[in-house]
């Protein structure tokens, strides 16, 4: 990594934005390890999670029967990370009969607006 | 205008490839610079070069060798997701090669513009 990769006045706004199911398709948890990889450039990094995408924020996931290795905990690492721009769409949450109590991490919870107004100041959106 | 461009799906079985060759060979007609290719997810599948599609349809493989050798622009498959996938050194089209994640945070922040197909 070179000095100028570290933060400092290269430091860009990223926005990564999860829209799949965590299980069904493996977007979600490859989506992950980019944010995870992307975060030790110490980057200015925000995560919006849309549609299915909020399902991957359920606490409680047992994977067990499905032989499929669950990456929950991994959600928890973010704030290791200095990962903490991490917002839930309310329609996405609402309309799938979700509440916060019903995720692993603290989130803050936006309208679309708001994560469409984010969009906007980001240098790049990532989409997974 | 520097360009980041990052492929999400296999060839053939979704239009990605075809998308992201097209609009990089506009946009270097047009003298804009690519800084990257990255391959991710199924779009590591790229950059096998086992593959021997039917001589009368697109060689989608061979556009990625014109564009990094003959255009030498760098192409990265992501390693983690290459090798979930049967893809390795070795095994990878001319012009390709195979690295970590950290290529694709280092195009996103260096380009001025980041282009996901698929």
């Amino acid at each position: 990594m070179s000095d100028e990769m570290e933060g400092g006045e290269n430091r860009k706004k990223i926005m990564f934005i999860m829209r799949k199911a965590p299980h069904g398709s493996i977007y979600s948890y490859e989506g992950l390890e980019t944010v995870l990889i992307t975060a030790a450039y110490e980057q200015d990094m925000t995560m919006a999670f849309v549609g299915d995408g909020v399902f991957a924020l359920l606490k409680g996931q047992d994977t067990s029967s499905i032989g499929i290795k669950g990456f929950i905990k991994t959600y928890g690492a973010l704030e290791d990370y200095d990962v903490n721009k991490i917002y839930v769409d309310r329609q996405s949450m609402e309309e799938r009969g979700l509440t916060l109590d019903d995720f692993a991490i603290p989130v803050e919870v936006k309208q679309a607006e708001e994560i469409a107004a984010l969009m906007e100041e980001q240098h790049a959106t990532i989409p997974y | 205008m520097k360009f980041a461009v990052q492929v999400l799906e296999a060839p053939y079985n979704n239009q990605a490839s075809d998308t992201a060759y097209n609009f990089i060979k506009a946009a270097l007609e047009r003298g804009h610079t690519i800084v990257r290719i990255f391959f991710y997810h199924n779009g590591v599948i790229n950059a096998t070069k086992l593959a021997e599609p039917p001589q009368d349809d697109r060689n989608i493989y061979k556009r990625w060798t014109e564009l990094g050798k003959e255009k030498g622009i760098d192409i990265v498959a992501c390693i983690a997701a290459s090798k979930r996938r049967g893809i390795k050194d070795g095994h990878i089209v001319e012009g390709t090669r195979i690295s970590g994640l950290g290529q694709l945070a280092d195009m996103m922040v260096e380009a001025d513009r980041l282009i996901t197909f698929g």
